[in-house]
C-alpha cells in the first residue's frame, strides 16, 4: 500500500462549513421564506460543487487534508478528503439539492409550523454529515456524530405530536447510548495505540492484544456506529422515527444519518481494525452473521407494516446491512458492491420516500391499503415508485441489481455460499412486500376517485430525477460521479492494494 | 511596586471594599451594588494579569509583610492557583453583572450588607486558592463560610433553615479541617504548605499524620458536598436568593474540592495519597458513588434548582473522580471541569433566576412553551449548558468527560469509566425533560397564552431584560469557546500543574 499523496486544501473545511454559515442567515430571514429558502439552495449548491471539486484528487488518490486546531493535546480536529470521505459525502451533498427542492415543495404543500427550524437544523446535518464523511481521526469523528444527533432531533419531533415526541425519546436513548459507547471505544483505542488517525488498514498495526480485548472493543464501537446503521437489535429507532416529515425520512433516514452509520462501521473495520486482525479474531464472521440476520429478519417485518413510511423503514434497515456485510465479508468486490449500495440505495430509497412524501402532500394518505388505483392519479410518481422498488429487488437495469452482483461475488471470493443465499432470499422477499404497492397503484381500482393528481413540481421534478438517476447508475455505474471507480480504490486501500 | 504585590492584591481589594461598602452606602444603596461590581471586576483584572504573568515567567511566591516563611505568611500564584482564581473571579464577574438586573427583587432593603458578605465571600474564596499556608486557610474559609451563610440565608422562608443546616455542617466540617491541621502541626511543627511538604516525608509513619490527612480531607469533603457528605447542599442551593445560588454554586464547593487537592498531591505526596493511605481511592469511590446518586436524585425533582443542586452533586463527583483517579489525565479533567463546571452551573443558575423573575416560579412541571416564546435567550442558554451538561461536542463538557475517561482507563478502573458515560445519559434525562417541556409542551391554560402577548408586546426580544439576558448568554456561549480551545487551556496551564511523581 502506497501513501497516499496528501495536499493541504481549505475545501474540505468550506464543504463542511458552508451549510452551517447558512444557519444564521436561515434564521434572520424567518419572516422572508423565499429569501430562506434561497440560502437552503444556495448552500446545498455551493456544498455539492466544493465536494465536486474533490473528486479529481480522490480519482488520482490525492488526498486534501485540513486542519483546524487541536482539541485534545496530540489529537487535532482535522479534516481528510480521503476516496471514502468523498464517496460518501457526494452522496449526501448532491441528494441534498434535490431534498431542499422537495423540501420546498412539501412544506408548503403541507403549510407546516416552524419551518425555519426546520431549515435550519437541515442544514447543521448536512454539516456534520459533511464532517463525519471527512474526519481523519476518531475523535473528529465522535465530534460530528455526535453534533449529527443532536442537530437531528428537532427534526424527528417536529410535528410535536405525542408519536412525535415519544419517536424523539427513543431516537436520544439509542443515539446517545451509542455515542457514549463510542467515546468509551475511543478513549480506549487512544490508551492502547496513542493515536486515532484512521488508516486503511488498521491502527492498531503489530500491537499484540488478547482476543478479549479486541472482542469487547469491537463490540463497543459496533454499537456506537451499529446504532445509525440500523443492525438489529439496535434498529427499531428508525421506525418510529418516520413520525418526521418526510423529506427528512428520505434524506436522513434513508441517507445522510443511517449512512453515517454505516459509514462509521466501514470506518471500524477497514481503517481502525483492519482485515488482518477483523480475520484473526473473527469479527469479521461476527459482523457478518449481524447483518445476514438484520437483512433478513428486517425484510420479513416489512410485511407487517401497512404504514408506507414504515414499511420502507424496515426496508432501509434490511438494505443497509447489505452494506454492512459487505463490509464485512472483506473481499474485494464485496467491498465494492457495499460500497456502490451506500450510493445505489440512497438513490432508490430517497426516491421511494420521495413518492410517500408526494402522495401523502396530495391525497393525505399514509397507508398501504389506501392506495388502490393512486397509479392512474399520479402517474409519474408510481412510476417513479417503481423504478426504485424493482431496483431494491435487485432487477436490471436498475442500479440495485450492481450492487447486489458485486456482493453476491464477493461472498464467493470470500468462499462464503450462505451470504449468498441469503441476497437472493432477501431479494424476494424485497419484490414481496414491494409487488402489493405497485399492484394497488397500478391495477386496482380506486374506491372513491381521486380528487386531485400530482403534487407540485417541486415534489415531482426530484422524484423523477433520482428515479432516472437510479437507472443511469445502473446502466453504467461510472457515470458523473465515477462511484464504481471510487468503490474500487477504496476497496483496494482497505485490502492493500489487493483489489480487481 | 504594586505590581510586584498582585498576588495578595485580590483577597486585600475584596476585603477593604467589603468593609467600605456600608460606609459608602450610608445616603444611597445603590452604590453598594456598583462597588461590589466594581471590586469584582479589578479581582477578576488582576487575576487575568496574575495569570498572565505565571504563564510568562512561572510560579511566584509572596511574602506576606515582607516575613520569611515559616514564620510569615506565604502566598503561592502556581498555574494551579491562577487559573482558579481566574475561574472563580470571571464567574463572579458575571453573576454580579447579573445580579444588576435582580436587586429590586429579592432584597430590597437588605442591598447593602449583601454586597458587603458577597466581596467577604469572594474574598474568602480568593484567599483559600492564594494562600501557602494552611492555617491561613482555615481563616480564609470561616471568611468564605459566614458569608456564605448570610447569603443563603437572607433568601426565601425557608432559607434561614437551610442556611443554619449549612452553618452547622460547615462549622463541623471546618472544625475537622482544623482538628486534623493541629495533628499535622502538632508533628511538623509547621503550618507552610512547602515547608510542610518537605517534613511530611520523614514522618509517614506517624499515626498522627495519618489522623490529620484523614481528618482534612472529611472536613473539606463537607464543604465540598462529597456524597454522602452533601446533605446540607440541595436545600441551601434551593432557598437562598438567586444570585447567591448563581455565585456559591459555581465557586463555594470548588473552592474545597481545589483545597483538596492542593493538600492530596501538593502537600503530601501522590504515593503516599495513593498507595499508603489510599486516601484517594476512597474519594473516587464515594465521588462515583454522588455521580449517580445525584443524578438520580436530579431527575426525581420538580423545582429546577432544587434539580440543579443535586446536578451539582453529581458534577463536584466528576471533579471528585478526577482527584480520586490520581493520575495527570484524571487532574486534568478534575481542574478542567472546575473550569467547565462553574460556566455551566452559572449559565443555569442564572436561567433559573431569569425564569423567577418573569415568571415568578421555575417548577419545572409548570414549564410549557410560553416560556421559550417569554425568554428565549435564557432558553437558548439553558439549551445549550444543558447541551454541555450531558457532554456532547463542541461543548466544553465533552472534554472533561473525555479526560476523565481517559484517566479512568489509564487506571484500568472500569466502574469509573462506566459511572461517567452513564451519568452523561442520566444527564440527559433530566435536561431534555425540561427541554421537551419548553420547547415543545402546548400551554395547557389556554389564559396563559392569552396573557402572554400584552406582556410581550412591551418589549422587542420576548420578556427579556437585556441586562438578565446578557450575563447568562455570554457564560453559556462561552462554553463553545472552552470546548473547542480546550487543548490550548490544557497545554498552557493544566499540563504544568500535574505535580511531580504522578
Amino acid at each position: 500500500m502506497t501513501d497516499p499523496d496528501l495536499y493541504i486544501s481549505v475545501l474540505p473545511f468550506y464543504a463542511v462549513i458552508v451549510s452551517l454559515a447558512a444557519v444564521p442567515l436561515i434564521l434572520m430571514s424567518t419572516r422572508r421564506a423565499n429569501l430562506r429558502e434561497f440560502w437552503t439552495l444556495a448552500a446545498s449548491l455551493v456544498k455539492f460543487s466544493l465536494v465536486f471539486a474533490l473528486l479529481p484528487g480522490a480519482l488520482e488518490g490525492r488526498v486534501a487534508v485540513f486542519t483546524f486546531w487541536e482539541i485534545s493535546p496530540g489529537i487535532a480536529l482535522a479534516l481528510k478528503a480521503d476516496t471514502l470521505g468523498v464517496f460518501f459525502a457526494l452522496i449526501a451533498s448532491g441528494l441534498w439539492i434535490l431534498t431542499s427542492f422537495y423540501s420546498i415543495g412539501y412544506v408548503r404543500g403541507l403549510d407546516e409550523h416552524k419551518q425555519t427550524r426546520y431549515f435550519a437544523s437541515f442544514a447543521v446535518c448536512l454539516s456534520s454529515t459533511m464532517g463525519i464523511a471527512f474526519s481523519a481521526n476518531l475523535l473528529s469523528f465522535i465530534f460530528f456524530y455526535e453534533i449529527l444527533t443532536i442537530a437531528t432531533y428537532p427534526l424527528v419531533i417536529h410535528k410535536e405530536t405525542k408519536v412525535a415526541i415519544d419517536a424523539g425519546r427513543k431516537y436520544l436513548v439509542y443515539t446517545l447510548t451509542a455515542g457514549v459507547l463510542l467515546i468509551a471505544a475511543a478513549a480506549w483505542t487512544y490508551r492502547l495505540t496513542g493515536t486515532l488517525e484512521f488508516q486503511a488498514g488498521g491502527l492498531f498495526g503489530d500491537l499484540s492484544l488478547s482476543p478479549s480485548v479486541v472482542t469487547t472493543l469491537f463490540l463497543l464501537f459496533l454499537c456506537g456506529v451499529g446504532v445509525k446503521a440500523g443492525i438489529m437489535p439496535l434498529h427499531s429507532w428508525l421506525p418510529a422515527a418516520m413520525a418526521a416529515p418526510t423529506p427528512v425520512s428520505a434524506l436522513l433516514h434513508a441517507v445522510a444519518v443511517v449512512k453515517s452509520g454505516v459509514f462509521g462501521v466501514v470506518r471500524v473495520v477497514g481503517f481502525v481494525f483492519g482485515p488482518e486482525l477483523m480475520n484473526q479474531f473473527g469479527l469479521s464472521t461476527m459482523l457478518a452473521l449481524c447483518a445476514g440476520v438484520t437483512v433478513i429478519f428486517a425484510s420479513l417485518l416489512a410485511f407487517r407494516q401497512d404504514n408506507l413510511k414504515h414499511r420502507l423503514a424496515y426496508s432501509t434497515v434490511g438494505h443497509l446491512s447489505y452494506i454492512v456485510l459487505g463490509a464485512a465479508l472483506l473481499s474485494p468486490a464485496s467491498l465494492v458492491g457495499g460500497l456502490l449500495h451506500i450510493a445505489n440505495h440512497a438513490t432508490m430509497k430517497i426516491t421511494l420516500f420521495f413518492c410517500a412524501g408526494a402522495i401523502y402532500v396530495a391525497h393525505h394518505k399514509e397507508k398501504i391499503s389506501e392506495l388502490d388505483g393512486i397509479g392512474r392519479a399520479m402517474p409519474w410518481t408510481m412510476g417513479a415508485f417503481t423504478v426504485g422498488a424493482v431496483g431494491l429487488a435487485g432487477v436490471p437495469p436498475v442500479n440495485g441489481f450492481l450492487s447486489k452482483w458485486q456482493l453476491g461475488l464477493g461472498a464467493l471470493q470470500a468462499g462464503e455460499v450462505l451470504p449468498l443465499a441469503i441476497l437472493v432470499v432477501s431479494g424476494l422477499l424485497n419484490a414481496g412486500y414491494f409487488a402489493p404497492i405497485v399492484y394497488r397503484a397500478f391495477l386496482k381500482k380506486a374506491a372513491v376517485p381521486y380528487e386531485h393528481g400530482e403534487a407540485a413540481p417541486a415534489m415531482v421534478v426530484p422524484l423523477v430525477f433520482t428515479a432516472l438517476l437510479s437507472v443511469l447508475l445502473g446502466l453504467n455505474p461510472d457515470l458523473f460521479f465515477h462511484f464504481y471507480r471510487l468503490a474500487n480504490i477504496i476497496s483496494g486501500s482497505i485490502l492493500g492494494g489487493a483489489g480487481p | 511596586m504594586i505590581i510586584q504585590n498582585s498576588p495578595a492584591l485580590i483577597p486585600l481589594l475584596l476585603l477593604a471594599s467589603a468593609i467600605s461598602i456600608p460606609l459608602l452606602a450610608i445616603r444611597k444603596t445603590g452604590i453598594a451594588y456598583v462597588t461590589a461590581a466594581a471590586a469584582a471586576f479589578c479581582a477578576m483584572a488582576i487575576s487575568a494579569f496574575n495569570t498572565y504573568r505565571v504563564w510568562e515567567s512561572g510560579p511566584i511566591t509572596y511574602h506576606f509583610g515582607g516575613w520569611i516563611p515559616p514564620i510569615g505568611i506565604e502566598y503561592v500564584l502556581d498555574p494551579l492557583s491562577a487559573f482558579v482564581t481566574l475561574v472563580v473571579n470571571v464567574v463572579a464577574f458575571v453573576v454580579l453583572c447579573h445580579a444588576g438586573g435582580l436587586k429590586d427583587r429579592e432584597i430590597t432593603e437588605k442591598a447593602t450588607p449583601y454586597y458587603s458578605l458577597v466581596l467577604l465571600l469572594l474574598c474568602g474564596a480568593n484567599g483559600m486558592i492564594l494562600t501557602g499556608d494552611l492555617f491561613n486557610l482555615y481563616v480564609f474559609l470561616e471568611i468564605f463560610s459566614l458569608a456564605g451563610y448570610g447569603l443563603i440565608g437572607i433568601g426565601e422562608k425557608q432559607a434561614p433553615v437551610a442556611s443554619f443546616r449549612y452553618l452547622i455542617m460547615g462549622t463541623i466540617g471546618a472544625s475537622f479541617y482544623l482538628l486534623g491541621l493541629g495533628f499535622v502541626y502538632i508533628v511538623t511543627g509547621t503550618l507552610n504548605m512547602a515547608d510542610m511538604k518537605t517534613m511530611l516525608p520523614l514522618l509517614y509513619g506517624n499515626p498522627a499524620v495519618t489522623a490529620g490527612l484523614t481528618l482534612i480531607v472529611i472536613g473539606m469533603g463537607i464543604k465540598m458536598a462529597l456524597f454522602p457528605l452533601h446533605g446540607w447542599l440541595p436545600d441551601a442551593y434551593t432557598y437562598a436568593p438567586s444570585t447567591s445560588t448563581a455565585l456559591i454554586a459555581p465557586i463555594g464547593t470548588k473552592v474545597a474540592a481545589y483545597v483538596i487537592l492542593r493538600v492530596l498531591f501538593f502537600v503530601f505526596d501522590v504515593k503516599f495519597v495513593d498507595q499508603t493511605l489510599p486516601v484517594t481511592d476512597l474519594i473516587g469511590w464515594l465521588a462515583a458513588g454522588g455521580i449517580l446518586f445525584g443524578s438520580v436524585m436530579a431527575i426525581a425533582q420538580r423545582e429546577m434548582k432544587r434539580m440543579l443542586a443535586y446536578s451539582s452533586v453529581a458534577q463536584i463527583g466528576y471533579i471528585g473522580l478526577g482527584i480520586g483517579l490520581a493520575n495527570p489525565l484524571g487532574l486534568i479533567g478534575a481542574v478542567l471541569h472546575i473550569l467547565n463546571h462553574a460556566f455551566m452551573k452559572g449559565a443555569l443558575f442564572l436561567v433559573a433566576a431569569n425564569l423567577r423573575k418573569n415568571a415568578g416560579h421555575s417548577d419545572i412541571s409548570k414549564l410549557d412553551a410560553t416560556y421559550r416564546n417569554r425568554l428565549p435567550w435564557s432558553m437558548a442558554a439553558f439549551t445549550l449548558a444543558a447541551l454541555s451538561m450531558i457532554g456532547l461536542p463542541p461543548t466544553a463538557g465533552f472534554f472533561s468527560k473525555w479526560y476523565l475517561a481517559l484517566g479512568s482507563i489509564d487506571k484500568g478502573n472500569w466502574v469509573f469509566l462506566v459511572v461517567i458515560l452513564l451519568s452523561s445519559l442520566l444527564n440527559a434525562v433530566y435536561f431534555f425533560r425540561v427541554l421537551e417541556k419548553v420547547y415543545l409542551l402546548p400551554p395547557t391554560d389556554p389564559e396563559a397564552g392569552k396573557a402572554l402577548p400584552k406582556l410581550a408586546r412591551r418589549r422587542a426580544v420576548g420578556q427579556e431584560e437585556y441586562s438578565l439576558m446578557i450575563p447568562t448568554v455570554v457564560l453559556s456561549f462561552s462554553l463553545l469557546l472552552l470546548g473547542l480551545w480546550n487543548a490550548n487551556i490544557v497545554k498552557g496551564i493544566l499540563q504544568r500543574i500535574i505535580p511531580p511523581g504522578m
